[in-house]
């Protein structure tokens, strides 16, 4: 169960603010977002109730749900929101926050395909298509899964097996490198005091 | 002749080979050039922004700035992730010059912000007169449901060419090719191809939804205008057939491989071997012989 309390209640929805201007205390339960969501039946909690946890601080339950991994930020919940909230981009803020903090991916799959279409960009400056499924697929132990589709493409000369490379890959690993999570401050400090 | 800078992306450099190529043929017959955007770089795509969004802004802001730098002042990006990602950009930075100062420095090289990011129907919207009068082979009969997929109407922030809810910029053009445009129900819903590789058992069931509906809709073919969506919606249809119980057969077509054809191209060299649902019986339909394989043979109309 959730506690509310009155000196915390707030902290998700302002560090949800703090980090992408978005401020879910707009939201009043309409629930559209969720009646347009292609992945709705897919999440452990809804979008909807993604905002209304986010109001009241339950960060717990929404840093640690699939939702914020099965969401594909299609972008149509934000489109609709009748409170003009981008739900999508709160979406992608309580990714990040939720990587931050060492929450485990209940979707792993997903979250090492990012992963690994980082590596592969990190490493050519471009994607390299095959090498990424090849590599997924291995993860996951179904190291066979698509054959036959990957033959068909070969067949079809759609595969580039040596994929594109960037003639300045210095500069690529300096971005990779340089890069931050969080474009604004995250203390984490003002977050654990909620706990 | 007008030239645009180019950024064709990852996809258009393998699995969407074929969208290259009939964009460019299609320009070539519209008088409009295209110049690849000089070393570029990834784009970084939905991975690169879910982990950092420094990392996603400077990937970004490098390609933008590599066009900068040769004097582009448009870039044509023709996948709806690349574009809206660049685009993006492009709002962030302008927006804040401390955070362009900071992903400057992160790139190595300045930008202004002064490169224009567009897609590539809007450029043959823009262009839709001599668009109609470059088609020489009408596509009399053949009816469409064009799908806009999630980014390419979306968010409102980005796209201020068309409606977010009813886009209606593809069905513009392949009526303007003697197309029928279907009106129908999935126009915008999202496939799912980031997906596909990751969590295939749901990509599967929004591709069944999607050619469901545009079955229902009486559709010869499905316009698209995104690689991921193509490829999502082509390789994933013997799946969502399977998951069904059903048969689509609906090809993917390319607007570009749409508008190409009404130019009067070869089916070939506009890659519609490339699709693993075949567009033969579209071929068929516009009276023409069927995908010649091997030989170079123009399709007779
Ligand atoms: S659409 Fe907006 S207001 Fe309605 S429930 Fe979702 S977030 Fe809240
Ligand atoms: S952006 Fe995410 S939450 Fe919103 S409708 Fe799309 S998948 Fe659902």
């Amino acid at each position: 169960m959730l506690q509310l309390n009155a000196e915390t209640v707030h902290t998700c929805r302002d560090t949800i603010k703090r980090l992408s201007g978005e401020d879910v205390s707009r939201c009043f339960q309409c629930g559209k977002c969720t009646a347009g969501c292609p992945v709705a039946i897919d999440m452990d909690v809804t979008p909807n109730q993604v905002m209304r946890l986010a109001q009241i601080n339950g960060r717990e339950r929404v840093l640690a749900s699939s939702t914020i991994w099965l969401c594909l930020s299609c972008e149509t919940c934000s489109t609709r929101c009748p409170a003009d909230i981008d739900i999508a981009k709160v979406m992608d803020t309580l990714r990040k926050i939720s990587v931050a903090e060492g929450y485990p991916s209940p979707e792993p799959a997903i979250t090492g395909f990012h992963r690994l279409f980082l590596a592969s960009v990190e490493k050519y400056g471009r994607l390299n298509e095959l090498e990424l499924s090849i590599k997924h697929n291995l993860a996951i132990m179904k190291p066979t899964k698509d054959i036959r589709l990957a033959v068909g493409l070969f067949s079809k000369g759609k595969i580039n097996p040596f994929g594109g490379k960037v003639k300045d890959r210095e500069r690529v690993k300096k971005i990779f490198a340089e890069s931050q999570r969080f474009v604004k401050v995250y203390p984490e400090s003002i977050e654990r005091e909620a706990e | 002749m007008m030239e645009y800078g180019y950024y064709p992306g990852c996809s258009l450099h393998g699995t969407a080979k074929e969208f290259d190529l009939s964009i460019k043929e299609s320009f070539t017959s519209l008088g409009l050039g295209l110049k690849e955007v000089e070393d570029w770089n990834c784009c970084g795509a939905s991975s690169a922004h879910e982990t950092s969004e420094e990392l996603a802004l400077a990937l970004a802001v490098r390609i933008l700035s590599q066009a900068e730098k040769a004097g582009q002042k448009t870039i044509v990006a023709p996948c709806a992730a690349c574009y809206s990602r660049l685009k993006m950009a492009n709002v962030e930075v302008a927006h804040d010059a401390g955070l362009r100062k900071r992903i400057s420095h992160i790139i190595g090289q300045d930008y202004q912000g002064n490169v224009a990011v567009r897609h590539v129907t809007e450029i043959y919207k823009e262009n839709k007169d001599r668009l109609a009068a470059s088609v020489t082979k009408p596509l009399a009969g053949l009816k469409i449901a064009s799908y806009y997929g999630c980014l390419l109407a979306r968010p409102k922030a980005v796209v201020d060419w068309d409606d977010a809810e009813n886009p209606t910029t593809m069905d513009e053009l392949v009526t303007s090719l003697g197309a029928q445009a279907l009106d129908w129900s999935h126009k915008t819903e999202c496939c799912g191809a980031s997906f596909s590789i990751s969590r295939g058992d749901i990509a599967v069931r929004l591709v069944g939804d999607i050619l469901g509906a545009a079955k229902l809709a009486g559709a010869d073919a499905i316009a698209v205008a995104c690689p991921l969506c193509q490829a999502n919606l082509d390789m994933r249809q013997s799946a969502a057939e399977r998951r069904n119980k059903t048969t689509y057969k609906l090809p993917i077509i390319y607007i570009s491989q749409l508008i190409g054809l009404a130019q009067g191209k070869d089916a070939k060299a506009l890659g519609l071997d490339k699709h693993m649902v075949g567009a033969e019986k579209v071929l068929e339909k516009l009276s023409a012989a069927p995908i010649p394989h091997g030989e170079k043979k123009p399709v007779a109309v």
